[in-house]
């Protein structure tokens, strides 16, 4: 089994050849433990080569996750060649990750894409002097026409076979080339012979990671930092400089030589000019949302809506729920079984099937954006808002998205490549009020508060605060400090949209939300469905009628007294906020089954009598507040699970949401008591130290601050 | 000391030295912003920050807060 590598920068077109070389023969996961994606696939025609995607990076350095994935794969499981992927438009900054890999001693094959634009610019790239100067074999391809990519990989895999590995560059002047000369030979027992070069150059870089991997005496490490420390009075500047330097220093150099461009610098390409409007002072804000109310109105409110409504009251609710039900019963099946079937396990699963079309619509046109090159933009345009709370530019989409639904909005955070500003946006984007809590809000705006339009705008602020000072709590928190994100993004050029990576990444989302959110989701349904189902009435374990006499009632009752803090310590209550996790819309028609109601409208307005009798405005309103913040719907909680990739931090984003629920509305509610009421209570005292810790965890200094502040070159080098 | 922050959009400008350390510092010299290289300032975003560079053929952004890690001539 011969293994292949695929590497190169992010936008050099390597998903597109990656497709090409495998074909629909893939297989795409996780790497372990992170929610970076992994692809791998098997060669056309080739039954004994894979082909291993990696992340899309520009450098081997340790800093930022992807490009740690990478080179730790490319260490440890040795593939047998690489592919290096470089964009021929871009083509200087391109190349600097092909110096490092040089340097890995594993043999590699350039892989020129986009040669077709280079060719209609009239440009001229000398591949022969190229081969020549970085030692390697280099073939002309372009990606989206399929010219050349099975030569690179015939390339590639003759390279395995015979083992030709690159020799390493000099890359650097010779001084430093002397020092790194040194460094090798004092490493040289320790690591095998082709990667010395590797080695020595991640010595000299002061690279804490290789220190550890290699396990290197005190005393050599000692000795090697002196010898780096040496070079950098020498040079006046620190390692990483000094390296990274001589790395573009040698490319410009080539560059110089082999790239022959037909137009004169300056010149404006048509991506240039489409940015000079699309991102102009004045047009960018307008231009952005326009488009940004296309893709809601198309995937939530038009389209969208439409064929979910479809899908969910005729297919799910009328075709198969209603005729399997009647088959059920005429093929005489057990009551309990076919309550099972129909409402636990169609009503669970549909509910969640029912996302998936309009999900697909907006996979479609996010897609669509981060193909033709706007997505970046985005975070270019929206960047100066969302960082103050500690969350990207890009977290925009999901948040505009989750204002429809949830569960597409957390999806969409995909785009987001900074790990910890995906996780932040993750645990926040939930916040925003979902098309199934309106009706919540409806139902107690109608029966509290005469129907008053203030209480949803305010639901929408409630939402966005909590994303605010979530963002500010938790950018402060261990979780995600010391991870600082640097925001410095390429923006990529403009190209039309190409069809077969949209719909491939567009099932991709769409499929994986299915398979993985699927079984969290279908559990949790039946699990439910038997609580509020079943129940002991007058001693005898049966099947209840409606939900007061269920074992989710006697539950709810157990934990009501949690809520009477909040206001509302009613077990029916604490019933609907549980039945509110299958979908919050739930919450409404549980209320009406509980106080009697075989049906209510979707605002509830048989039950608002009973709602105003149980409850006071302030209640209501903590009531409300509580609902709107805590654990999402179940269907929310599995795509929170399939994008953090880990139940852990499933758990904490579920936790925190529900505790930071159950905060805002005990403030909400103890204040509001001692300022409408005068009521002084234990609650007031917790409220008060709730808000206290609150404005704490919001105000004090970020502690990764500090750490930072530590000069890197002061610290000991035999850490 | 001059820095890219203080650089005027449309204005090509010399990298003299970066300043800073860690991570940031290491990502941008990745992108490209070492020693003697020329950048282009292209604009700033429609909110005032970030900047969008020309350099080494492509375009960067980079917050202004970065920006001033940049010396420049």
């Amino acid at each position: 089994m011969i293994k292949i590598a695929l590497v190169g920068n992010p936008n050099c077109g390597k998903t597109t050849l990656f497709n090409g070389l495998t074909g629909g023969n893939q297989y795409v996961g996780n790497w372990p433990g992170v929610t970076v994606e992994k692809k791998e696939g098997l060669l056309q025609g080739h039954k004994d080569v894979t082909i291993q995607d990696l992340p899309g990076i520009y450098s081997l350095s340790p800093y930022s996750l992807e490009e740690v994935i990478a080179r730790g794969y490319l260490l440890q499981e040795h593939p047998d060649a690489i592919i290096n992927i470089i964009d021929s438009t871009n083509i200087e900054r391109n190349l600097y990750l092909t110096t490092q890999l040089l340097e890995l001693g594993i043999p590699m094959v350039l892989a020129l894409n986009m040669t077709d634009i280079i060719r209609k610019r009239g440009d001229v790239i000398d591949t022969c002097e190229l081969a020549a100067k970085f030692g390697c074999a280099v073939v002309e391809i372009s990606a989206l026409n399929k010219e050349g990519i099975l030569e690179a990989a015939e390339q590639a895999i003759l390279l395995a076979q015979t083992k030709m590995v690159p020799k390493p560059l000099a890359l650097f002047e010779n001084k430093i080339e002397k020092v790194i000369g040194e460094i090798e030979t004092i490493i040289a027992p320790q690591v095998v012979a082709g990667e010395s070069r590797w080695y020595a150059v991640k010595l000299f870089e002061r690279d804490q990671q290789i220190v550890k991997m290699l396990g290197l005496e005190p005393a050599t490490t000692e000795l090697i930092g002196k010898l780096v420390a040496a070079s950098e009075d020498q040079e006046d500047d620190d390692a990483e400089s000094i390296i990274t330097a001589g790395r573009y220093g040698y490319i410009a150099q080539v560059i110089n030589r082999i790239v022959h461009k037909a137009q004169a610098p300056g010149t404006l390409t048509v991506s240039d000019k489409i940015d000079r409007i699309v991102t102009n002072r004045i047009l960018a804000l307008p231009i952005f949302a326009f488009i940004m109310f296309c893709v809601y109105y198309i995937s939530m409110s038009g389209v969208g809506a439409l064929v979910t409504d479809w899908v969910n009251d005729e297919f799910f609710g009328e075709m198969v729920a209603g005729n399997l039900s009647a088959w059920m019963e005429s093929a005489g099946c057990a009551e309990w079984l076919t309550g099972l079937v129909v409402e636990g396990i169609v009503g669970g699963v549909g509910a969640v099937l029912g996302f998936v079309p309009q999900m697909l619509i907006l996979f479609l046109m996010l897609s669509i954006l981060e193909d033709v090159g706007y997505m970046s933009r985005v975070a270019f345009i929206m960047d100066r808002i969302f960082r103050r709370f500690g969350l990207s530019g890009k977290s925009f989409i999901p948040m505009l998205v989750a204002s429809g639904c949830g569960v597409p909005g957390i999806m969409a955070s995909r785009t987001i490549e900074n790990d910890r500003d995906r996780k932040m946006t993750i645990m926040t984007t939930t916040f925003i009020p979902c098309g199934a809590k309106m009706p919540i809000v409806a139902l107690f705006a109608g029966a509290l508060f005469d129907g008053s339009g203030l209480i949803a705008t305010s639901a929408y602020f409630i939402g966005v605060a909590a994303v605010i000072i979530s963002g500010i709590i938790l950018k402060k928190t261990k979780m995600f400090a010391g991870d600082p994100a640097p925001f410095v993004m390429e923006l990529p050029s403009y190209h039309m949209p190409y069809a077969t990576n949209i719909l491939r990444s567009t099932w991709e989302r769409g499929s994986s939300f299915i398979i993985k959110a699927g079984t969290i989701i279908l559990l949790s349904s039946i699990i439910l469905w038997f609580l509020q189902s079943f129940g002991y009435v007058d001693g005898a374990w049966e099947m209840v009628e409606d939900n007061n006499g269920s074992v989710l009632a006697v539950l709810g009752n157990t934990i009501a007294p949690i809520f009477a803090p909040l206001g509302f310590g009613k077990w029916q209550a604490a019933v609907a906020s549980i039945t509110g996790l299958i979908a919050k819309e739930n919450v409404v028609s549980t209320y009406g089954v509980l106080y009697g109601f075989a049906e209510v409208a979707e605002d509830g307005q048989e039950i608002w009598s009973n709602l105003a009798a149980d409850f006071t405005q302030l209640s209501a309103y903590s009531f409300m507040i509580f609902n709107l913040l805590c654990a999402p719907c179940f269907a929310a909680i599995g795509a929170i699970r399939r994008e953090m990739n880990n139940a852990k931090w499933t758990a904490f984003a579920v936790g925190y949401m529900c505790g930071f629920a159950y905060v805002m509305a005990l403030i909400v509610y103890q204040f509001g008591l001692y300022f409408l009421e005068g009521h002084w209570s234990l609650g007031t005292v917790a409220a008060a130290f709730c808000l206290a810790t609150l404005l704490y965890l919001l105000f004090r200094p970020a502690p990764e601050e500090a750490a930072e502040a530590i000069d890197m070159k002061k610290i000991s080098w035999n850490e | 000391m001059r820095t890219l922050r203080d650089g005027q959009i449309g204005e090509t400008v010399t990298v003299v030295k970066l300043h800073g350390r860690g991570p940031i510092k290491r990502r941008i010299m990745d992108m490209g912003i070492t020693k003697g290289v020329t950048i282009l300032i292209r604009k700033v975003a429609p909110l005032g920050d970030p900047v969008e560079l020309n350099v080494r053929g492509y375009e960067l952004s980079l917050r202004k807060a970065d920006a001033e890690m940049i010396e420049i001539q």
